[in-house]
């Protein structure tokens, strides 16, 4: 078995199990806990509605603190939106997910792609070293987020090279992003990045408390 | 035909003039990646180069390697110099049949002691001798006594080269490559599920005229037609850069040429010349004929997932594989929220307890939940 058939067949097989098997389960362990009673009169008739709200509403930065945060607000819509277009709007991309779904939908221009891949792995680097040099990141920063920040980094730099057929065959390059792809997809459930789909329940469930309080937040 | 005859020789008897003979050789030199300055090289060393004996042995094969020399160039120049080899033993094109052709192996391989060229195409079933026998004899007995005495072997085509389809799991036969027999001769391996011509012919034209193998790479292919992937060569590679893809083979996409990666092509794996030396005297390979490249030329192509799954797809992975995996992370994360919810049971009552063994924070608890009423 060739690297890239190691890659293509086992290592992506069990990585995407382990991934959804993964967010699901945390999603499902936490969901179903037993909540405390909230006695509180209901403010609103539909609190739902403030969970909604506020699954959306997180997205824009809070305003008191867009001075003082402008650096990871940048950096951050840099990283994610750079890694949604690099996911989700690069053909190769979107056959994988059509193979497993039966989903599909139009790509963007592979160069145009690659040049967003190239900013937002520089917005990770920049993260990193921040993460590094800033003296309250330093303290607050554990082991899980250097690896998170790392291990997202890797398949945009693999992805990158194999590209360019820079450092190597094709194939290699290209089993090697797999892999990496590989490890990221087990390491999401694990740690603070299975934040890719707990921020949805997360902000949905806080929303829907502070709605019931009359709280638009 | 005389075996003492140098090619130019034969290829006048045949009625090829110089200027033809000599397009040949630039030709040559080209598809070689060599220099313009090498054409007269190989014109002066072929002119002198005398016919060399091949035999050709066909083992587990479809006979499709075959077919492809011999229909799709003649009468081509090419053609004209595989004619101008000596080919003492083929049993699919001689004459003689049975024990007559048989013989005519065994006497090419007597008059000729200083060395003969072998030419394999099929692979070796190692599973039973009987598999595949000629004249009583099994294939890997009669690969190992032609062997003995070759100056170099060709192994022709993918099962040759490297086992092919009767090698694809589970491998019935137990079918090998040559290079997996012998291992104290050069081989070069020139596989395709079949072979371009043009890339045999410019293979044994460098022997003939370098008296070596050309350069290989890790496949033992020669790095002059296989050192580019089909990708990088292909003319639709522009509509991959700019994310135009087919997605069925008879949408818009399809009618305007678009790139087929989406539609399982293979091609930036597979190592071959058909983007450039292409099929039937130049004039198309799969891909311009709107087929995605399934990557004949590349080890175990039967067994890399579906021909018309995406390279980017795993080869493994299946939408109902991930919805079991998710109907399994529920059940666990229920369980999991399940053995929790006794524990927070028991602190609640904990809590409680405390909460009541104590009169003031009684008396709030009490209070809060008069006022919830």
């Amino acid at each position: 078995m060739t690297l890239l058939e190691f890659a293509r067949g086992p290592a992506l097989q069990w990585s995407t199990i382990i991934l959804v098997l993964g967010l699901i389960l945390r999603i499902a362990g936490a969901w179903l806990l037993a909540h405390d009673k909230d006695y509180s009169r209901p403010r609103v008739d539909a609190a739902w509605r403030g969970g909604l709200r506020a699954v959306f509403s997180r997205f824009w930065p809070h305003q008191p603190f867009v001075r003082q945060t402008w650096f990871h607000i940048l950096a951050g819509y840099v990283l994610h939106v750079g890694l949604f277009v690099v996911v989700f709007l690069y053909a190769p991309h979107i056959a994988f997910i059509r193979d497993l779904t039966g989903l599909n939908w139009p790509g963007l221009p592979a160069n145009l792609v690659l040049f967003v891949g190239a900013l937002t792995a520089a917005s990770l680097v920049a993260f990193f070293v921040r993460r590094l040099v800033h003296p309250v990141m330093r303290t607050i920063s554990t082991l899980d987020d250097y690896l998170s920040n790392l291990i997202t980094l890797a398949p945009l730099v693999t992805g990158i090279l194999a590209y360019a057929h820079f450092g190597g065959r094709y194939e290699t390059l290209l089993a090697i992003h797999l892999l990496s792809v590989s490890l990221l997809f087990v390491w999401i459930p694990l740690s603070k990045l299975a934040h890719v789909i707990t921020f949805i329940p997360s902000r949905f469930q806080l929303g829907a408390w502070l709605g019931r309080r009359g709280v638009k937040a | 035909m005389r075996n003492d005859l140098s090619l130019s020789e034969v290829l006048r008897q045949q009625g090829v003039s110089r200027r033809g003979f000599l397009k040949f050789c630039a030709a040559t030199a080209s598809m070689l990646a060599l220099g313009p300055g090498m054409a007269p090289v190989i014109a002066a060393a072929l002119e002198k180069a005398r016919r060399p004996s091949v035999i050709w042995l066909s083992f587990q094969e479809c006979t499709g390697c075959t077919e492809s020399l011999t229909r799709s160039h003649s009468p081509s120049v090419e053609g004209l110099i595989f004619d101008a080899i000596s080919l003492d033993y083929h049993h699919t094109l001689q004459a003689a049949a049975g024990t007559a052709a048989e013989a005519a192996r065994e006497a090419a391989m007597q008059a000729n002691p200083d060395g003969y060229l072998v030419v394999v195409d099929g692979s070796i079933p190692l599973g039973n001798p009987g598999y595949s026998t000629i004249a009583g004899v099994s294939n890997v007995d009669m690969l190992r006594e032609v062997a003995a005495g070759a100056t170099a072997i060709v192994a022709v085509g993918t099962c040759a080269a490297f086992g092919g389809l009767p090698h694809a799991a589970p491998n019935p036969t137990g079918a090998v490559s040559v290079s997996d027999i012998i291992k104290d001769k050069p081989i070069i391996n020139v596989p395709g599920c079949p072979p371009i011509p043009v890339v045999i012919t410019g293979v044994l034209a460098h022997f003939l005229v370098f008296g070596q193998l050309p350069e290989l790479d890790g496949l033992g292919r020669p790095m002059a037609f296989f050192g580019h992937n089909i990708h990088d060569r292909c003319y639709r590679r522009p509509f991959y850069e700019q994310g135009k893809f087919a997605e069925t083979f008879d949408d818009e996409g399809a009618r305007q040429g678009w790139c087929l990666y989406k539609l399982g092509c293979k091609g930036p794996v597979t190592y071959n010349a058909c983007a450039t030396a292409k099929w039937n005297q130049g004039t198309s390979f799969p891909i311009q004929s709107g087929h995605g490249c399934l990557g004949c030329s590349q080890p175990d192509f039967w067994d890399q997932g579906g021909f018309y799954h995406a390279l980017s797809a795993g080869t493994s992975t299946s939408g109902v594989g991930l919805g079991v995996a998710a109907v399994a992370g529920a059940a666990l994360g229920a369980a999991s929220a399940l053995g929790t919810r006794s524990s927070q049971h028991e602190a609640r009552r904990e809590v409680e307890q405390i909460v009541n063994s104590q009169p003031a924070a009684a008396g709030c608890a009490r209070g809060g939940e008069q006022g919830k009423k």
